[in-house]
C-alpha cells in the first residue's frame, strides 16, 4: 500500500473517533451542568475539564478568556477556527477520505461524505438546547462509520492502518478523560459514596459509554480506585487503555513488513504493562504519573509509526536508497 | 398557416418537418406518459445522489476546496446504430492518424520532408518536444487515451471541433451518468436495448496493460494525480478504483537508476506503467518547469530509458493544437492513404494577412480561439459578445495575431432537456474517448454535453454547461 494512503486512513479513523470523543466529554459537561454543585464559580470549573481533555483549554482562552458553557460548546464543537473542533474532524476525516477514495469502499465514502454534508446543513448559531441530540448524532456517525467499515472493506491491510488510527486516539482519549477528571473529582473523595460522588463518577464513565459495564462488572458502588481499573487495566471493557492496546498490537503485528520494529516492540511493551498491571502500583506511582507517562509513550509509538509507514521522501528517503543497494548487490 | 420560421439548427429528436425522428419515438412515448413534475423530481433525485457520492468539480478561480456539481439533464442523448457506425470508423481513423503523425514526427519527419506540413508549424510549435526525438514508444502510441470533441449540425453532418490528446477528462461523468440514468429509470432500459458503456474501465486497463514497457505481462500501473485540489480529482479517484490500481501523487513517486518506484508501507514498489493526469510542463522538475511542485524529479529521464511508460505520452500537445488540427484531414491521406470520413469546421488561421483580414471585418458572426487555449476559456463567440467585448478582443488578436484561430459560428444540433421550463431544446455536443493500444477501441457512447442556456453554445462544464446519458441504440 502506499504510504500516503495509509496515512490517510490512519488519520481518517483518527478524526473520526477524536469528533466522537468530542462529543462524548460535551455531553458529560453538558448533562453535569444540570447537578447542584456547591462551589464557587462553578460554571468555570466544571467546563474547563472539557478544554484541558482536548487540549483546547490554550486557544480556547485566547479567544474567549473564562470558560463559559456556549462558549465551549461552540468552540469544540462548530469552530471553524478551531483546529480541534468535531466541524474540523469531520472535515479533515472527509479530506482524508477523498484523497484514497480508491481505497476505502464506495459505502464508506458516502457515509463520511453524508456526515460532512448534513454538518453543513446544521445551524452555526445552535441553541443551547439543541447540543445534546447534536452529540448524539456524531457518536452515532462515528458508530455508524466504523459498522460500514468492518461490513464492507476487505480484511487487508487497510483495515489495519484505520484500526490503528481509532484505538490509538482512542486510548489516547480514555487516558486523558481519567486523568482530568480524575483530578476534578478526587477532592471531593471525602463524601465517597455520596450522591453527587455517584453522579460524578457517574458521569466519567457515562462519557466512555462504561456506566453499565461497570455495574456489571463490580455489581457494587462506584470507587475512584475501581474506576481507574476499569477504564486502565479491564481488557474486556472497549474503551479501556488495556483493550485499545490490544488492538494496536494486533493491527501492527498484522502490518509485519521490514520496518516498524520498533513501532511493534513499543506497542508490544505497553500492551505488556497494561497485561500484567495491578491497579495498586498504579495508584500507589500516581495515576496522573502514570496517566502522563502512558500518554508520552503513546506518542512515542505514533511517531514511530509515522516513520515506518506513513512517512515519504524525508526519513524514508535514505531507508530507500539502504534498501535499493543492498537489493542490487 | 403555419408562420413559425423554418429553424436551420437541427434538432436530434424532432425533424424539420416537425416529425420524430425514428430512434427517438420510443422515449418521446415514454416522456408523454409521465405525469406533470416527475421529471422534475427524478432530476433533484439525480442531483441528490451526485452530491452524495460526491461527483463534484472544483472551478479554478473560486475559493480553494470549493466543489460544484456538473448540471446533469435527465433526457438522454440518443444516437441510431447506423450513425454510430459512422462516426466510430472516422474517430478510429482519426486517431490513428494522430498516432502516426507523432510517432513521425518525433522520427523521420516524413510529413514535413512531403511538404505536407510546414516545419515551422511543427518545430516551432511551443508544444513540440524536441527531447523526445528517437524514442521508440511501445506500439508507436502516444496519445493512448484521446477525447475527440463533434459537434452535429445536420442529419449526416458532424465536424471535429478539436482532438484532446493530452489529458482529455470527462470519462467519469460518461460512466456515472449511464449509472444514475439506470437508477432513476429503470422502465426506460426496459423499452429500448441501449448498448453498454460500463466496460470502459476494463478497456482502459487493457489498454494501459498493452503499453507496458518490454511487453510486460504483469505490469503495475497506476494512475497519477496533481492532487485533491485538481478539477478533476473525483475522475483520477474514479478511474484508479474503477481498475483497482493505486492512484498516487508526484510525491509518493520517485526514481532511482532511471527506474519509476512508488513510496509503500512494505517499501519501495517498481511501477511500469503511469496513467498520468498531469500536464507535461509539470511532470518533472528536472526536464521541465523546475518550479513544479507536482512532478517527480528524473521521471523523465526514466521515461527516456524505456522503463516506464507515460500514458499519453509526452509531446501530444503538438498534435492537439488548434492550429495542427487543420492539417489532420491532411494527416489522414498522408499516412493511411484514406478519405477522411469526419470534417473539420473551416477555420481561419489568423496568422495569415488575408484570413485575418476577413476575420477582422466579420468578428461578431465569428468565434475566435487561441491556439493552444482550452476549456472554453479566453474565447470569443461574436453572435453573443457585446460590441465593447468583441472590441477588447480586436485588440487582443492584434497584439497577437498567430495565437488565434476563427471559424465560423456553427448551427449546433439541439437536443431536448430539462430546464425550468420544461422540456426545451439545447445545443449540444459529444466527446467519444478512444484508447489506443495494439487495438483502437471505444465504447458508443461518449460525453454528451449541453449548453443549458437558451440560445448557448458554450458547452464547457467550467462555463456552466451540463452533461447528458449518451445512448447508442442496437440494430
Amino acid at each position: 500500500m502506499l504510504s500516503r494512503t495509509a496515512d490517510n486512513l490512519f488519520w481518517m479513523a483518527r478524526h473520526i473517533e477524536r469528533a466522537e470523543n468530542i462529543a462524548r466529554v460535551l455531553d458529560v459537561a453538558h448533562r453535569s451542568a444540570l447537578l447542584p454543585l456547591d462551589i464557587d464559580g462553578t460554571e468555570a470549573y466544571l467546563w474547563y475539564a472539557p478544554l484541558n481533555i482536548t487540549g483546547c483549554a490554550e486557544g480556547y482562552e485566547e479567544k474567549y478568556g473564562l470558560a463559559r458553557c456556549k462558549d465551549v460548546s461552540y468552540y469544540l464543537a462548530l469552530d471553524p477556527d478551531n483546529p480541534s473542533s468535531i466541524y474540523n474532524c469531520l472535515r479533515m476525516a472527509r479530506e482524508n477520505a477523498r484523497s484514497v477514495r480508491g481505497a476505502i469502499t464506495s459505502e464508506m465514502w458516502e457515509s463520511i461524505n453524508s456526515t460532512w454534508l448534513e454538518m453543513n446543513r446544521r445551524n452555526v448559531d445552535m441553541p443551547e438546547d439543541q447540543y445534546p441530540e447534536f452529540f448524539e448524532w456524531v457518536k452515532e456517525r462515528s458508530h455508524l462509520f466504523r459498522g460500514v467499515t468492518l461490513g464492507t472493506i476487505l480484511k487487508d491491510i487497510a483495515l489495519s492502518f484505520i484500526r490503528l488510527g481509532t484505538f490509538l486516539e482512542r486510548a489516547d482519549n480514555t487516558a486523558r478523560i481519567l486523568d482530568v477528571k480524575y483530578h476534578i473529582l478526587l477532592p471531593s473523595v471525602s463524601d465517597v459514596g455520596g450522591a453527587a460522588d455517584y453522579y460524578q463518577w457517574g458521569s466519567l464513565l457515562k462519557s466512555v459509554s462504561g456506566f453499565e459495564a461497570y455495574k456489571k462488572t463490580y455489581r457494587d458502588v462506584i470507587s475512584p480506585q475501581r474506576v481507574a481499573e476499569f477504564l486502565i487495566l479491564r481488557d474486556d471493557m472497549p474503551r479501556s487503555l488495556h483493550a485499545c492496546m490490544n488492538e494496536v498490537e494486533t493491527a501492527l503485528i498484522s502490518i509485519n513488513g521490514n520496518s516498524g520494529r520498533e513501532a511493534r516492540r513499543l506497542a508490544g511493551e505497553q500492551h505488556a504493562d497494561l497485561h500484567f498491571g495491578r491497579i495498586e502500583d498504579v495508584i500507589s506511582q500516581g495515576l496522573h504519573e502514570y496517566l502522563s507517562l502512558f500518554l508520552v509513550k503513546i506518542n512515542l509509538l505514533g511517531q514511530e509509526i509515522r516513520n515506518a509507514y506513513l512517512s515519504r521522501r524525508d526519513v524514508y528517503e535514505t531507508q530507500t536508497q539502504v534498501l535499493l543497494s543492498a537489493q542490487a548487490q | 398557416m403555419n408562420t413559425k420560421p423554418k429553424s436551420p439548427i437541427f434538432d436530434e429528436m424532432n425533424a424539420d418537418d416537425g416529425s420524430l425522428r425514428d430512434i427517438y419515438q420510443n422515449y418521446a412515448q415514454w416522456l408523454k406518459e409521465m405525469p406533470d413534475g416527475a421529471l422534475q423530481r427524478k432530476s433533484a433525485e439525480a442531483e441528490l445522489l451526485f452530491r452524495r457520492l460526491g461527483i463534484t468539480f472544483a472551478v479554478y478561480g473560486e475559493a480553494a476546496g470549493s466543489e460544484r456539481l456538473i448540471p446533469f439533464d435527465v433526457v438522454p442523448r440518443i444516437f441510431g446504430a447506423d450513425e454510430w457506425r459512422r462516426l466510430e470508423t472516422g474517430i478510429k481513423q482519426r486517431v490513428k492518424a494522430l498516432n502516426a503523425f507523432l510517432h513521425d514526427i518525433y522520427h523521420d519527419q516524413e510529413i514535413i520532408k512531403a511538404g505536407v506540413i510546414g516545419a515551422d508549424q511543427v518545430l516551432k510549435n511551443a508544444m513540440y518536444r524536441p527531447e523526445m526525438c528517437g524514442i521508440d514508444l511501445p506500439n508507436q502510441v502516444y496519445a493512448h487515451i484521446a477525447g475527440i470533441d463533434l459537434v452535429r449540425v445536420g442529419q449526416n453532418d458532424f465536424y471535429v471541433l478539436e482532438d484532446n490528446l493530452r489529458t482529455p477528462s470527462g470519462v467519469s461523468y460518461m460512466l456515472e451518468n449511464r449509472r444514475t440514468m439506470m437508477r432513476l429509470f429503470p422502465e426506460l432500459f426496459a423499452r429500448h436495448t441501449v448498448e453498454p458503456v460500463e466496460h470502459y474501465p476494463q478497456m482502459l486497463l487493457d489498454t494501459l496493460r498493452e503499453a507496458a514497457p518490454y511487453g510486460k505481462s504483469n505490469p503495475t500501473i497506476v494512475v497519477m494525480t496533481p492532487g485533491s485540489y485538481n478539477s478533476a480529482y473525483f475522475e483520477h479517484a474514479f478511474l484508479a478504483s474503477q481498475m483497482g490500481v493505486e492512484l498516487v501523487e508526484g510525491q509518493d513517486l520517485f526514481v532511482h537508476n532511471q527506474k519509476a518506484f512508488m513510496h509503500t508501507t512494505e517499501g519501495p514498489q517498481q511501477v511500469d506503467v503511469i496513467y498520468r493526469r498531469v500536464d507535461d510542463d509539470f511532470l518533472d522538475p528536472l526536464a521541465f518547469r523546475p518550479d513544479s511542485a507536482l512532478g517527480v524529479p528524473g521521471l523523465f529521464s526514466a521515461y527516456r530509458s524505456g522503463n516506464v511508460v507515460l500514458a499519453n505520452g509526452v509531446g501530444t500537445g503538438v498534435a492537439d493544437d488548434k492550429s495542427t488540427y487543420l492539417y489532420v484531414p491532411d494527416m489522414i491521406r498522408f499516412y493511411l492513404g484514406e478519405t477522411p470520413i469526419l470534417s473539420n469546421v473551416p477555420t481561419w488561421r489568423l496568422s495569415e494577412s488575408d484570413d485575418l483580414k476577413y476575420v477582422l471585418e466579420h468578428l461578431p458572426e465569428l468565434v475566435v480561439k487561441e491556439v493552444q487555449g482550452s476549456g472554453g476559456y479566453g474565447m470569443l463567440v461574436g453572435p453573443t459578445s457585446s460590441k465593447a467585448e468583441i472590441e477588447a478582443y480586436r485588440l487582443r488578436i492584434l497584439n497577437d495575431p498567430a495565437n488565434f484561430i476563427a471559424q465560423p459560428t456553427l448551427a449546433l444540433s439541439t437536443c431536448p432537456t430539462l430546464v425550468e421550463s420544461g422540456v426545451a431544446p439545447r445545443h449540444v455536443d459529444l466527446r467519444p474517448f478512444v484508447l489506443s493500444g495494439k487495438e483502437i477501441r471505444l465504447v458508443p457512447g461518449g460525453l454528451t454535453r449541453v449548453a443549458m442556456t437558451e440560445g448557448s453554445l458554450v458547452v464547457n462544464s467550467s462555463q456552466g454547461g451540463g452533461t447528458k446519458d449518451t445512448w447508442v441504440l442496437e440494430d
